[in-house]
C-alpha cells in the first residue's frame, strides 16, 4: 500500500492526501505483521473513498510501547506544563488553518454536512484543544498541614500514564479533541484508535501532531476493528488508563478486559436514551424546535439525542402538530449539498438498525406519524421518523436506536413526567421545557442524567463537565473534571522533625 | 498628534529598528496629554535624552477611565466570552514573542539593564504570563453551594470593572505582564501607568495591544508623574481597585487614597530587606552562586533581593572570599555589550541614593569589603558592593537600598539568626541554603516571608503567588490566587419554594 492516497472529493473537483499507515512514534507505519485493511465507504453515494492499514494486536504492542517510551522520556514529567500548554496551542491553530480540508474529508467519511463539520465539530474541537492548553500549566495539588512542626504533606497530580483511547464514528474530530486535549494537558501519551468506519480524520490530525511539533510517541494512531485493536488496549498491561465512547455494550467489554488484565482505570461514555419533558407553560414554538434539534441533529447519531419526547396533556397536540413541522423543513441530503442540514447515516450497518427499529415500532403497534418511509437510490438516508401512541415496553421506547427516529408520549403531571423519564437504564442527557422557574428547579433536580438542559438541548460546551449516570457512563469529559480522568493523586508525606522511637 | 520615537539600533547585541507613538494611549488611539506637555526619558547608561513621550494628567485619567468604562460595559467584561479574551492574550504575547529582540533593546535602552538578561529573563516572563493568563480567562468559576431543598445557591466571580495599575521602573515590561495578565483575563478594564522613568516599553506594548486586536479602552496607558497621575488614579471614583507596585513609603498613599476617597479595593507589592540564610552545611559553591544573583541581577534593583545574606560562622571566610570573587567577576558596562552583566542604575535620583547609603555605611563604621565606587564617569554605574562589620541597628542593614548592595553578616546560632531575618517591617522573600533538607525546610516554615527560597533565590514562575508578609504588601501576583484580587464574588440565591410571611 502506498504511504498516501489521494482522496477524491467530487464537489470541488481537488483531491485531499491522506496518509494511510499507522501513525507510530511520528511515523505513518505498515502493520507489522498484517496485510489486513479498512476501507472506507462513502456514506452518500456507498462507493468506497480509499483504505488504510488496519492495525493488528502486535501493532497496539509497538504502540503502547512508543507510547511508554515517550512517557518516560519526552512527555509526562519530563515536559513542562507550559511546553504542554504551547503544544496544544499550536496544534488548535494548525487544525483552524486547515479546518475546511479537514471538514471535507469528515463530511466525505462520514456524511455530515460540510458547513456544519467546519464550523461546529471542528469549531468546537479547536476550542477544546485550546481550553486544555490554557490548563496544562495549572494542574494543581493541595499542600496540608499536619502538625506544623514536623512534618509536611503535599499532593501531585501526576499524569496517570499511557491512555487508551477509543473513539466513536458519530464526531470523530470532535471525539478525538475532547479525548486528546485532556491526555495531553495533563502529561499522558496516548495511543488512540478511531472507529474503523471512520479513521480518515484521525490520520490527518496526526500529520498536525507531527507539525505541532509533539515528540514522537506522545500521540499515537492506530485504526482497527474494535474486536481487535480496541480489545487489545483494553486489555492492555502496558496501558494505565482506557477511555471509551460509543454503545454500552461495548463499554460492558472494556471494563470486563480492564478488570481482568491490569486494573486499568476506566472512563466510559456511552449511550443514552435521554428524554425531553414539554410542559404547558413551555413556549412551544421554542421547545419544538429544541426537540426537533435534539432527534435531528447529525441525523440522530448522537449519545445525548433526546429520543423520547414526553408532552403534557394540555398542549399535546398544538406541539406534536408544531414539531411534525419541524421535522419536516430539515433537508437531509449530500454533505457537499448547501442545502443540506444533515447526511446519512454513516453506515449500512447502521442503515440496517435503524429500519429494523422502524419496524419494531410499527410491528408493536406504535403509530407513525412523520417518514417511515425508504428512500430509493443510493446513500443511507434516513428520513426524520415520528412514532406516537407509544408504550414503555416497546423497542423503540427502551433501546437506543441511534437515528433520526423519535417516540413521542404523553403525561399529565409532573410526578408522572419525571417518573417516564425515568424509566430507563440509560442516564446521558435530558431536556425540560417550562416557563414554571419552580417546576424547572424540581424537574432538573429529580431528572437523573449527567445534563440536565433547561429550555435548550443538545448544545456543549467545552468548559462545562459532560458524561453518565447509570449505565451511560463513568467519569466525566469536559471542564475541569476531565482532568481528573488524566491525573493520579500522590500523597508525600515528607518529615522533617519526627524521630521515630522503636520499638514501639 | 504626539511624536513617533523612531530609533535605530545598531549594537554588538542588537541591530534593528524600533518605532513608537510617545503619546498616551486612550481608547485605542495615541494621543496627546491635556496639557501638551511631556517627559523626558534619559538613557542611564550615558545620562543622555533617549526621547520625550507625552505627560498624563488628572484629566487624561478622567479621559481613559471613561473609555475603560465604556468598553467594561459594552465590548469587554461579562459582554466578551472568556475565550475571545483568551484569542486577544494570546495573539498579544504571539505579537510580542514576534518582536521579542526589539522590546527588550526598548526595554535595556531604557531601564540599562542588559540586553541578555531583558531578552532572557524579562521578555521570556512576561510572554509567559501573559499566556499563562490566557489560560484562566474562560475558567473563573464559582460554586454551587447546598444550602436547602427550595433553594439553589451560587456564586459569581464578576470583573470589578475599571482598575488602575501603577508599576515601577524595574522590571517595566514584566511588571506590566503581572498586571495585565490577570486582570483582562477576568475582564476588567485598565488604566495602566507606567514608571516616568521607563515608559517607552508600555509604549511599544500598547502598539501590539492594538494590533492584537483589543477592543478601544480595554487597555489604557497614561504615562505621567506619580504625584499627578498615580494619585489621581488612587483617589478616582471611578475606579473599582488599584493595583501597586513600588515603594513602600508611596504605597502607604496609594492606600490612603483609597480610604479617603471611594473604598477601591488595594493590592500594593512594596519593598523588601530579604534574608538569605546560608547554614555551614550549605553546598558552599552553589550558596556563592545563588547569593550574588540574589543581590547582583538586575543592578540589586530587586523588591525580593537577597540583600541581608547571614553566613554561618563555621563557612563565614570562605564564603566572604568566594563572593567577593564572584562580585569582581561582574563586568560592570554598556548593557549593548555582550560580556556586561551588570548596566546602569536606572536614574540619576537612584544612583543619588544608593550612593548616600553606601556613604551612611562607613559612616556609620561598616567595613566596605569590596567596590562602594562609581563605575566609569558617564551614566549611574555602581560597582558590586559588599559590606560587613555591621551592627543590626545601621540603616544599610535595616533600609532597603535597591541597589548592588549587600550586607554579610556573621551567625553562629540557628535560633537567633532566625530572629534576626524576621526582625524587619519587611516580609517579601527568603532564601535558606542547606543540604540537610531538615533544617532547610524547618528554616523556611520559621520565616516571615511570602516567598521561601530553598537553595535558590529570585526564581519566579507565572503559575506561583508571589506577595509580601508585613509591610512588603497586600494581596498576591501570579497564580490562581491573583485571579482574586480582580473578581468580585457576587453570591445569588435563588427561591423556588419558601414562602415568606410576617408572623
Amino acid at each position: 500500500m502506498s504511504k498516501f492516497t489521494q482522496v477524491n472529493v467530487p464537489a470541488t473537483g481537488k483531491t485531499i492526501s491522506v496518509p494511510t499507515g499507522l501513525f507510530i512514534n511520528n511515523e505513518f507505519v505498515p502493520s507489522v505483521d498484517s496485510q489486513e485493511t479498512i476501507q472506507c465507504i462513502n456514506p452518500a453515494t456507498e462507493e468506497p473513498i480509499c483504505s488504510v492499514v488496519a492495525g493488528s494486536a502486535k501493532d497496539v504492542d509497538v504502540a503502547v510501547a512508543a507510547a511508554r517510551s515517550a512517557l518516560k522520556t519526552t512527555w509526562g514529567k519530563n515536559v513542562s506544563g507550559f511546553e504542554r500548554s504551547r503544544l496544544l496551542n499550536k496544534l488548535a491553530d494548525l487544525i483552524e488553518r486547515d479546518a475546511q480540508e479537514l471538514a471535507e474529508l469528515e463530511a466525505l467519511n462520514n456524511g455530515k454536512p460540510v458547513k456544519i463539520a467546519r464550523d461546529f465539530d471542528i469549531g468546537d474541537s479547536v476550542g477544546c484543544l485550546r481550553y486544555y492548553a490554557g490548563w496544562a500549566d495549572k494542574i494543581v495539588g493541595q499542600s496540608i498541614d499536619i502538625d506544623n512542626k514536623t512534618k509536611l504533606a503535599f499532593t501531585k497530580h501526576e499524569p496517570i500514564g499511557v491512555c487508551g483511547q477509543i473513539i466513536p464514528w458519530n464526531y470523530p474530530i470532535m471525539m478525538w479533541a475532547w479525548k486528546v486535549a485532556p491526555a495531553l494537558a495533563c502529561g499522558c501519551t496516548i495511543v488512540m484508535k478511531p472507529s474503523e468506519f471512520t479513521p480518515l480524520t484521525a490520520l490527518k490530525l496526526s500529520e498536525l501532531v507531527v507539525e505541532a511539533g509533539f515528540p514522537p510517541g506522545v500521540v499515537n494512531t492506530v485504526p482497527a476493528l474494535g474486536s481487535v485493536g480496541g480489545a487489545a488496549l483494553a486489555a492492555h498491561p502496558g496501558v494505565d488508563k482506557i477511555a471509551f465512547t460509543g454503545s454500552t455494550v461495548t463499554g460492558r467489554k472494556i471494563m470486563e478486559a480492564a478488570a481482568k488484565s491490569n486494573l486499568k482505570k476506566v472512563s466510559l461514555e456511552l449511550g443514552g436514551k435521554s428524554p425531553q419533558l414539554i410542559f404547558e407553560s413551555a413556549d412551544i414554538d421554542q421547545a419544538a424546535n429544541w426537540a426537533a434539534l435534539g432527534i435531528l441533529y447529525n441525523t440522530g447519531q448522537d449519545c445525548t439525542a433526546g429520543s423520547r419526547v414526553y408532552v403534557q396533556d394540555s398542549i399535546y397536540d398544538k406541539f406534536l402538530q408544531t414539531l411534525i413541522e419541524k421535522a419536516k423543513a430539515l433537508n437531509i441530503g449530500n454533505g457537499f449539498d448547501e442545502k443540506s442540514g444533515g447526511g446519512p447515516v454513516v453506515s449500512k450497518v447502521q442503515y440496517d438498525k435503524i429500519w429494523s427499529y422502524i419496524d419494531a415500532g410499527k410491528q408493536e403497534g406504535a403509530k407513525c406519524v412523520l417518514g417511515g418511509e425508504k428512500r430509493p437510490g443510493k446513500g443511507y438516508f434516513v428520513d426524520p421518523t415520528i412514532f406516537t401512541e407509544i408504550k414503555p415496553g416497546m423497542k423503540i421506547v427502551k433501546d437506543e436506536i441511534f437515528g433520526p427516529v423519535l417516540s413521542v408520549g404523553r403525561f399529565k403531571t409532573e410526578e408522572e413526567a419525571i417518573n417516564l423519564a425515568n424509566d430507563t437504564t440509560y442516564g446521558l442527557g435530558a431536556g425540560l421545557h417550562s416557563n414554571d422557574a419552580g417546576q424547572c428547579m424540581r424537574v432538573s433536580q429529580a431528572l437523573e442524567a449527567g445534563t440536565v438542559w433547561v429550555n435548550q438541548y443538545n448544545l456543549l460546551y467545552n468548559n462545562v463537565p459532560f458524561g453518565g449516570k447509570k449505565q451511560s457512563g463513568i467519569g466525566r469529559e469536559l471542564g475541569s473534571y476531565a482532568l481528573d480522568e488524566y491525573t493520579s493523586v500522590k500523597a508525600i508525606q515528607w518529615n522533617y522533625g519526627e524521630k521515630l522511637d522503636w520499638p514501639l | 498628534m504626539p511624536s513617533t520615537f523612531s530609533y535605530q539600533f545598531d549594537t554588538p547585541s542588537h541591530k534593528g529598528i524600533t518605532e513608537f507613538s510617545t503619546g498616551l494611549f486612550i481608547n485605542g488611539e495615541f494621543v496627546d496629554g491635556s496639557e501638551n506637555s511631556t517627559i523626558d526619558v534619559i538613557n542611564p547608561a550615558t545620562g543622555k535624552l533617549i526621547t520625550k513621550i507625552s505627560q498624563g494628567t488628572p484629566k487624561d485619567v478622567d479621559r481613559a477611565v471613561a473609555a475603560a468604562q465604556h468598553a467594561f460595559e459594552t465590548s469587554w467584561g461579562l459582554k466578551c466570552p472568556g475565550a475571545e479574551r483568551a484569542k486577544l492574550m494570546n495573539k498579544l504575547a504571539d505579537l510580542m514573542e514576534e518582536h521579542e529582540d526589539e522590546l527588550a533593546a526598548v526595554e535595556a535602552l531604557d531601564n540599562g539593564k542588559t540586553f541578555y538578561w531583558a531578552k532572557n529573563a524579562d521578555l521570556k516572563g512576561a510572554i509567559d504570563c501573559i499566556r499563562y493568563y490566557a489560560g484562566w480567562a474562560d475558567k473563573i468559576q464559582g460554586k454551587t453551594i447546598e444550602t436547602n431543598d427550595g433553594k439553589l445557591v451560587y456564586t459569581r466571580h464578576e470583573p470589578l470593572g475599571v482598575v488602575g495599575q501603577i508599576i515601577p521602573w524595574n522590571f517595566p515590561l514584566l511588571m506590566l505582564s503581572w498586571k495585565i495578565g490577570p486582570a483582562l483575563a477576568t475582564g476588567n478594564a485598565i488604566v495602566l501607568k507606567p514608571s516616568e522613568f521607563t515608559p517607552l516599553s508600555a509604549l511599544l506594548t500598547a502598539k501590539l495591544a492594538k494590533e492584537a486586536g483589543f477592543p478601544p479602552g480595554v487597555f489604557n496607558v497614561v504615562n505621567g508623574y506619580g504625584a499627578t497621575v498615580g494619585a489621581a488614579i488612587a483617589e478616582h471614583m471611578d475606579i473599582e481597585k488599584v493595583a501597586f507596585t513600588g515603594s513602600t513609603l508611596v504605597g502607604r498613599k496609594i492606600m490612603e487614597a483609597a480610604a479617603k476617597t471611594n473604598l477601591k479595593k488595594v493590592t500594593l507589592e512594596l519593598g523588601g530587606k530579604s534574608p538569605n540564610i546560608i547554614f555551614d552545611d550549605a553546598d558552599l559553591e552553589a550558596a556563592v552562586n545563588w547569593a550574588a544573583f540574589g543581590i547582583f541581577w538586575n543592578q540589586g534593583q530587586t523588591c525580593c533581593a537577597g540583600s541581608r545574606i547571614f553566613v554561618h560562622a563555621k563557612i563565614y571566610d570562605e564564603f566572604l572570599h568566594l563572593f567577593t570573587e564572584k562580585a569582581k567577576q561582574v563586568k560592570v558596562g554598556d548593557p549593548f555589550h555582550p560580556d556586561s552583566k551588570q548596566g546602569p542604575q536606572v536614574s540619576n535620583a537612584q544612583f543619588d541614593r544608593i550612593m548616600s547609603y553606601i556613604d551612611s555605611g562607613k559612616d556609620e563604621g561598616a567595613t566596605v569589603h569590596h567596590g562602594g565606587v562609581r563605575v566609569g564617569d558617564e551614566g549611574y554605574f555602581i560597582s558590586p558592593t559588599i559590606f560587613t562589620d555591621t551592627r543590626p541597628d545601621m540603616k544599610i542593614v535595616k533600609e532597603e537600598i535597591f541597589g548592588p548592595v549587600g550586607v554579610v553578616i556573621k551567625f553562629d546560632d540557628d535560633e537567633d539568626v532566625i530572629r534576626q531575618a524576621n526582625d524587619t517591617v519587611y516580609g517579601l522573600a527568603c532564601s535558606v541554603f542547606s543540604q540537610n533538607i531538615n533544617r532547610a525546610l524547618e528554616t523556611a516554615h520559621k520565616l516571615k516571608a511570602g516567598t521561601a527560597w530553598v537553595n535558590c533565590a529570585n526564581m519566579l514562575h507565572a503559575s506561583v503567588p508571589f506577595g509580601g508578609f508585613k509591610q512588603s504588601g497586600i494581596g498576591r501576583e501570579l497564580g490562581e490566587y491573583a485571579l482574586e484580587n480582580y473578581t468580585a464574588v457576587k453570591a445569588v440565591h435563588v427561591n423556588f419554594g419558601h414562602q415568606w410571611s410576617v408572623a
